[in-house]
């Protein structure tokens, strides 16, 4: 998802009597459902975990600028201008919502832009794909937001509480994204012949992209156990994954559009649907730093924030010269 | 590259309407307090949350001992006649 593989950095869940003293404190208060604060007592693997996992988020938030920032100039329409403007808005929003909740841990929003800058930390695979057309755009809300919901909304009732209230924030949020994106989707197949090719096209690259979203399945989730013990994750990969799959199966029919997986079929005995094979290794290239556009969005992140230096230096310059003047008139 | 480390951390509390106490929504980093301001308009009100931002330096703010909650709220914990629910009322009397 939006943090996807997050390393726990254990081996092995350990189970409730191997654990002594505060950890097992710490867990009995995990299992009754209380929250954890930024100032309580927590295992140093917690801690380090969290950090990766919200700062992921985070990374994804702010990396996921740069495929849409990419249409601003060029939306169909100034309603679609400002849509998309108040989308990206959101989108860096939400990425500061999330560096807030992890710098509650300890750590400085530098040392965390320094681990995305120097390719350290991940980001959502997703985000390393291009967005050729406007129904790009489209495809984004509708499907890549609409993932994100599924995932973030357990997330709002994960044990950390600093990111369990960002998490609400976000998701309030979300929901704009996903309806703006279906709408241009909808315009599009109600269109032209050629508006819905386009519309189709932008679905048949972004499908299965969006399916591993969720990350590996589950048998390959080596770290999933541990969060789950955590409550940092609720529902499994492929728990999620269905979960979208069946909500958005649906909406493809009603839109005329064709899902791009000749083995999809309906499980008349469970009511879920079943998709074909899923191309991991492509999954693993793209987390891996291979993708079609991981350099580029790597190298925009960088070129961003040094060309945004001498913004933060007057910044801070204008302050200092504000706060020596106030000691002069109070002298 | 150059850093922002000289950023101070501000905590940001919103108030969403005449009558309701600020909240505490989060928190942004700025090297003045009319910074800070500025930037939690736009961090956390962009959908009129708010009818009224306070920002405080993080440092500046003092706050109880998360191992100690257990003795000092233990004063309020066994006064359970503070409450309304621990007066019976006849069922004679619909509403007090």
């Amino acid at each position: 998802m939006y943090a996807q593989m997050v390393d726990t950095g254990v081996a092995r869940v350990r189970s409730a009597d191997e654990l002594e003293g505060e950890e097992a404190g710490f867990q009995r208060g995990i299992d009754a459902l209380e929250k954890v604060e930024a100032t309580d007592w927590m295992p140093e693997a917690y801690r380090k975990t969290m950090i990766r996992q919200i700062s992921q988020h985070a990374h994804s938030e702010i990396v996921g600028m740069l495929p849409e920032g990419n249409w601003i100039t060029r939306a169909p329409s100034l309603k679609r201008k400002v849509t998309l403007l108040a989308k990206v808005q959101d989108e860096a929003g939400h990425g500061l919502y999330l560096y807030c909740a992890a710098e509650t841990l300890d750590v400085s929003r530098d040392t965390l832009l320094e681990a995305l800058h120097s390719g350290a930390a991940k980001y959502s695979s997703i985000f390393n794909y291009p967005t050729l057309t406007w129904a790009d755009i489209g495809v984004i809300g509708w499907l890549v937001d609409g993932a994100a919901i599924i995932n973030q909304i357990p997330l709002c009732r994960c044990s950390y509480g600093p990111y369990a209230r960002a998490m609400v924030r976000i998701c309030k949020e979300e929901s704009f994204h996903q309806r703006q994106g279906f709408d241009i989707m909808l315009t599009l197949c109600q269109g032209s012949p050629a508006q819905k090719a386009m519309a189709q096209d932008a679905l048949n690259r972004w499908w299965w992209p969006t399916v591993m979203m969720f990350g590996p399945p589950d048998a390959e989730s080596v770290h999933s156990a541990q969060s789950m013990a955590w409550r940092i994750k609720l529902q499994s990969n492929d728990a999620l994954r269905q979960k979208f799959i069946d909500q958005t199966v649906p909406q493809a029919a009603l839109l005329g559009l064709t899902i791009p997986d000749p083995a999809l079929t309906l499980d008349p005995e469970t009511g879920h649907y079943r998709i074909g094979p899923v191309d991991w290794a492509e999954f693993y290239r793209v987390i891996k730093g291979d993708g079609p556009c991981n350099r580029e969005r790597l190298a925009a992140r960088v070129a961003a924030w040094e060309d945004g230096a001498w913004v933060r230096e007057a910044a801070a310059a204008h302050a200092e010269k504000q706060a020596a003047r106030r000691k002069e008139c109070a002298a | 590259m150059t850093q922002g480390k000289d950023w101070p951390l501000w905590e940001v509390f919103v108030r969403s309407a005449h009558g309701l106490a600020h909240k505490h929504v989060g928190s942004v980093h700025a090297t003045d307090a009319a910074m800070a301001l500025e930037n939690a308009r736009d961090v956390y009100t962009r959908r009129n949350e708010g009818t009224s931002l306070w920002v405080v330096r993080s440092t500046d703010i003092v706050a109880s001992d998360p191992a100690q909650k257990g003795p000092l709220f233990e004063p309020a914990r066994n006064k359970i006649y503070r409450h309304p629910t621990f007066y019976e009322l006849p069922d004679a009397v619909k509403h007090m």
